[in-house]
Formats: C-alpha cells, sequence, structure tokens
C-alpha cells in the first residue's frame, strides 16, 4: 500500500508541476495553523473553504455539462436558510441541520432542472438566474418567518474553536474537491461521468446519438452541482453563525462565475486558485485594516479580474498551467515544462 | 405609470438585446451604463451646477464613448472566450458601482423633475416629468426602429445578427458594426437614465433591480429582437405595477411575479415569445 503510494508520487506526481504544487498548497493547508492561528486568519480560510466548494460545484454544473447556471445561489441559500430554519423552529443541532439542509438542496436541484431542460445556452442562464431572485422575494414577503431582510442568526457553532471549525470545513473541502474531480476527470476507468459531461457540452446531439441518456446525465449534473453548493451553503450557515439573504443575492451567484472563470473555467483547480486569490489573498492583505486595500476590496478585485483577463482569457490556472507543463501531442500525458522529450512515448514535445 | 416604467424597460432591453443579437455578449454592464449616466446627470447638474441640458449633452455622448471605448478595449480583445467575455461585463459593472460608492459615497440622490406642474388627461392628473419620460421614450424607440429598418447602417446591424461571417463576406465590417452596436446600445441606456433620473432615486447599487428586470424581458421577449422587448418590457412593467398596486403590502413579490411571468412564456415556447432559437453552431 504505502509502496504503491510512493510509485504513485514518483512517476505520478513528482514529474508534474501543476500536481506537485497542488499536493504542497493543501498540505501548506494543513499546516497553516502552525504558522498562526489568529482566529481573524482562521475565519477566512474557513470562508475561503466553503467557497471553493460553492465554486468548484458552479464549475462542474455549468464548465463540464455546459449548462451554464446564474443562479447558483440558489443552492447556497436554499441550504442556508433551511438549516437555519430547522434550528430555529425544530431545535435540531448542527449534524443534523447540515446534512438535512444539503439534501433539500440536492432536491431544489431536481426541481429547478426540470424547467431548464427544456432550454438551451442563454436561455437557461437567464431562467436560473431568476429562481434565487424569486426566492428572494418569498423571503422578503415572509418576513415573520425568514426574519426578511435581517435574516436569522443565533445558530450554533460546528466546533468550540475557530481552529475546529477552520480543520472540519477543509477536511470537508478536500473531500468535496477530491469528488468532484474524479466525477468530472474525462481518462477516468472507474466513473463515466467525467466523459459524458464533455460529451454533453461538446455537442449534445451527438452524445444522444451515441445512446447516452443526455436528460438524466444534465439531471445528475444538476443534483451534484446543488449538493455539493448546499453542503457549501450549509456549513457556511452554521459558520456565520446565520443565514442572511446574501446568501441569496446576484452577488452570491456571479462570486462563483468570477472565482471560476478568474481561474480557469472547466478546470477544478482553477475555481481554488480563484477563490485562493482573489478572496484569500485580498481579504488577507485588507483584514481589520483601514487601509486602501480593506476599503476598496471589490473595486481592486474587478480591476484585477478585468486586467487578467485582458492577458489571459482562459483564466489564470489555465494560463500558468501551459506555462510549466507541455501535453504530448502523441499520448496526451502531461509533462514538465523542462522535458524536451515526453516522459512515457519519447515524442518530440517540440 | 406603467407606461413610462415600461418605456424605460422597453429602451434598457433594446439595447441589452441588440448586442445579444450581434455580438452575442450577454452584457451585465447594460445596466452600469444607466447608472453612470443617471450620476453623470446628477453630478453635472447638482454639484456643478451646469444647466440641465447642457449636462444631458454632456453626459450622453461621455457615457456612449465609455461604452465605445470599453467594447473595444476591453471586450473585442477577449470575444473567442464567452466565459471571460461574461465575467468582464460583470467585473466591468462592479468597477463602476464602486468607483461611484468611492467618489460620491452610497447616498440616495434625486434629481428635480425637469419640468414642474401636471396635466389633467381624462381626469387624471399626470406629472409632467411622466409625460416627458414618455415622450422621449417614444421618439427614441421611433428613432431606433427607423435606424434598424430603413438606414443602410441598420441593415449592416441586421445582417451581423443573422449572420455574422456571411454579414463579413458580404463586405460588411463587423468588428465595426459590433461597435457601432454597443455605441448604439449605451446610448440607449444613457437616454433611459436621462428620461427616468428625476422619478426614481440614484445610488451605486442602482443597476441590479433594473438589470434583472431587462434580463427576464429580454429572455420573455426573445433574445435579439426588439419587438420581443418592447412587448415584453411593457407586460412586465404592467405585472410589475398590478402585484404593487392590488398586494401594497408585499411589493417585493413584484419580481417574483414578473419572474413567474417569465417562466410561464419560456415553458410554453422555449425560445421566449418573437425569439429565434438559435441553431447550435455544431462544427
Amino acid at each position: 500500500m504505502l509502496r504503491r503510494l510512493f510509485k504513485d508520487f514518483r512517476w505520478g506526481v513528482l514529474p508534474v508541476p501543476g500536481r506537485l504544487i497542488a499536493i504542497i498548497f493543501f498540505v501548506v493547508l494543513f499546516i497553516f495553523p502552525l504558522i498562526t492561528d489568529k482566529p481573524s486568519y482562521m475565519y477566512i480560510l474557513t470562508i475561503s473553504s466553503l467557497l471553493v466548494i460553492f465554486a468548484v460545484s458552479w464549475d462542474l454544473l455549468s464548465g463540464y455539462s455546459g449548462q451554464v447556471n446564474f443562479g447558483h445561489a440558489l443552492f447556497f441559500g436554499v441550504a442556508a436558510y433551511s438549516s437555519a430554519l430547522l434550528y430555529k423552529y425544530l431545535g435540531w443541532q448542527p449534524w443534523a441541520t447540515i446534512p438535512l439542509g444539503t439534501l433539500i438542496a440536492t432536491g431544489v436541484g431536481v426541481v429547478t432542472c426540470f424547467p431548464a431542460l427544456r432550454l438551451r445556452g442563454p436561455y437557461l442562464s437567464l431562467l436560473t438566474m431568476a429562481f434565487p431572485l424569486m426566492l428572494l422575494g418569498l423571503v422578503m414577503a415572509f418576513k415573520d418567518y425568514t426574519g426578511g431582510e435581517f435574516g436569522i442568526s443565533g445558530l450554533p457553532e460546528i466546533a468550540a474553536t475557530r481552529l475546529g471549525e477552520y480543520y472540519i470545513c477543509l477536511a470537508v473541502m478536500t473531500a468535496a474537491v477530491l469528488i468532484m474531480w474524479k466525477l468530472t476527470d474525462a481518462g477516468s476507468k472507474y466513473v463515466r461521468t467525467g466523459l459524458i459531461f464533455h460529451a454533453i457540452r461538446e455537442d449534445e446531439i451527438a452524445a444522444r446519438a451515441s445512446g447516452i441518456n443526455t436528460i438524466r446525465y444534465k439531471i445528475l449534473a444538476f443534483v451534484i452541482g446543488g449538493f455539493f453548493a448546499g453542503l457549501a451553503g450549509a456549513l457556511y450557515a452554521h459558520v456565520l453563525g446565520g443565514a442572511g439573504i446574501a446568501s441569496l443575492s446576484m452577488t452570491m451567484s456571479f462570486r462563483a462565475i468570477i472565482y471560476v472563470v478568474f481561474g480557469g473555467i472547466v478546470s477544478i483547480y482553477g475555481a481554488v486558485i480563484g477563490v485562493y486569490t482573489l478572496y484569500t489573498l485580498l481579504q488577507f492583505l485588507g483584514v481589520g485594516q483601514a487601509n486602501f486595500i480593506g476599503q476598496n476590496q471589490i473595486l481592486i478585485m474587478a480591476i484585477l479580474v478585468i486586467l487578467i483577463l485582458l492577458f489571459m482569457p482562459e483564466g489564470l490556472g489555465v494560463w500558468v498551467r501551459d506555462k510549466i507543463e507541455r501535453e504530448c501531442p502523441r499520448c496526451k500525458l502531461s509533462n514538465g515544462f523542462w522535458r524536451r522529450e515526453c516522459r512515457a512515448c519519447g515524442a518530440s514535445l517540440h | 405609470m406603467t407606461l413610462v416604467t415600461g418605456g424605460v424597460y422597453a429602451l434598457l432591453a433594446i439595447g441589452f438585446s441588440i448586442i445579444f443579437g450581434n455580438a452575442r455578449v450577454i452584457n451585465m454592464a447594460h445596466t452600469g451604463f444607466f447608472m453612470l449616466a443617471a450620476y453623470g446627470l446628477w453630478y453635472f447638474t447638482r454639484s456643478l451646477g451646469i444647466d440641465t441640458i447642457w449636462a444631458i449633452l454632456i453626459t450622453l455622448p461621455a457615457v456612449t464613448l465609455l461604452g465605445i471605448l470599453a467594447y473595444r478595449f476591453l471586450i473585442n480583445p477577449i470575444r473567442e472566450h464567452l466565459a471571460a467575455v461574461l465575467l468582464m461585463t460583470v467585473a466591468l459593472v462592479l468597477a463602476f458601482q464602486e468607483l461611484m460608492t468611492t467618489f460620491f459615497k452610497f447616498h440616495y440622490r434625486l434629481l428635480p423633475n425637469l419640468i414642474p406642474g401636471f396635466t389633467e388627461i381624462l381626469g387624471v392628473r399626470v406629472l409632467n416629468q411622466h409625460l416627458l419620460t414618455l415622450g422621449i421614450v417614444a421618439v427614441v424607440i421611433v428613432i431606433v426602429w427607423l435606424i434598424l429598418a430603413k438606414t443602410k447602417l441598420g441593415i449592416a446591424l441586421r445582417a451581423t445578427a443573422q449572420d455574422a461571417e456571411i454579414a463579413n463576406l458580404m463586405g460588411i465590417s463587423v468588428p465595426r458594426t459590433l461597435m457601432i452596436t454597443m455605441g448604439i446600445a449605451t446610448a440607449l441606456a444613457a437616454v433611459a437614465a436621462v428620461a427616468v433620473a428625476p422619478i426614481w432615486t440614484i445610488y451605486p447599487t442602482m443597476w441590479t433591480a433594473p438589470l434583472v428586470m431587462v434580463l427576464v424581458i429580454v429572455v420573455l421577449g426573445g433574445l435579439g429582437s426588439v419587438k420581443g422587448s418592447i412587448i415584453g418590457a411593457f407586460i412586465i412593467a404592467l405585472v410589475e405595477e398590478l402585484v404593487t398596486n392590488l398586494l401594497p403590502s408585499s411589493s417585493y413579490l413584484s419580481t417574483v411575479f414578473a419572474i413567474l411571468a417569465m417562466v410561464i412564456v419560456l415553458s410554453v415556447r422555449p425560445g421566449g415569445l418573437f425569439g429565434v432559437i438559435f441553431e447550435e453552431e455544431r462544427l
């Protein structure tokens, strides 16, 4: 077992700089509390983990299977609100409200995909954008139950300390990202979903002609996206201690899009890079300080996004990957930038 | 009131719709230009004390130019990457919003009516400002209609909307046409702002509510169709006013009902009322 892991690391990870960086990054995240465990930093990193789940689930639904969803906050907000309501009216504890909230969000994913299945392209995007806004209107209309614009507060924490919360969210995030990465991996031998999502995105008619039940897989994409976004939302409500209308707003939906497209769409790592540069880095630089970055965070983010997109329209992550890795033209294996010929088949890389 | 709101929505929706129809760009920054124009008007009249007419004459071309520049330097270079273009417009409107917040702070601003008083029509008192707004909207819609239907430019615009490649082969400069489209669209947004600024309040996030409504209208009417946008705008404005008047306690629900109208239309006709369902481009 150990020997196999070592072999995988030696031949599968070391020669590919992207994978190496990803592993180092996650290791650093896990030992980060050793460097500093200031509660404010822990808090930012906890929120970032949840945003990563949220953004990656958007990437799975919109990037991989091509069902571009402008209303991803729907799942997030539904999960946040349902766990908050479950606590408020039934007094349930986080271990029950979080899974239930997630399940409700998944159910909402199934329900929304039925009107969405008939539509394509921009119509689909704009229709999905409408759902969270509709729900927002309902939340405001039934103020007595949902707290209106103030939301519901006073939710119990998932762990006693910020450090505990950090580790729980980080572990959930790592697991979620790994699962979603496997689900979308088109070259996987065990799960076919990745390949099928790719096929549906590239050409739905051809996919259907090849005997794929595209409707079923589209529903599946909505379910998976809704599940993970809901997971993020339910955890978010408990980390924040409450659910507010911000979790359903258009800004929340756009945040997923901003992070993913900034990092590189149709790549799981793109979402991770997007969140950690645009959210975590800016928060770290501006946290609790009255300096320029702290006060003009959105402006700086917007300008950063504009500049990065102008020069790297595919996204930051993809741009960096293209710089440090080279794909073998014959066997499609990625190689480090320093190699002249492919590490597996020996074909020239130029 | 329905007519006024509907008219303003119609102006915004037409602009959004022609950008989408021609350049296939979902321009989230569209109402951002609307917001900028409203702010420009407020700034020139209230802070600098310039005459209203001059303020309008400065604001309109400035915002239009800004729209064209934004298209030329920010959107055009990355037009192949659809996701990037979408995000670019979102980032653009966020930048506008933050700039306005930084310069003018988060206050609710009001403009005085351009012309005071009211007229009585069939026993109902109508503010002159509303009449003026309505007049502007009607004139502008007619002008846009004429441009699209009668001029050479209009033919070029419609040809590009139908098939950009063939239009290019026919000797139409597609990039230039798209730039003009963007200019017209932003100008429409600016005109809408001028028409409505004295009625609505001006604040940095004033772009979100109209944006949602415009998206609903455009989808309802069919993407890329001018006629659809106009009719959709009045339908949505009617729904909104009805909800606000019949259920005054729950004015938040107006968005819900507007969206509900859209969902109903979409489930009957997946391409909107007058939309063309774009053939999937298969390579």
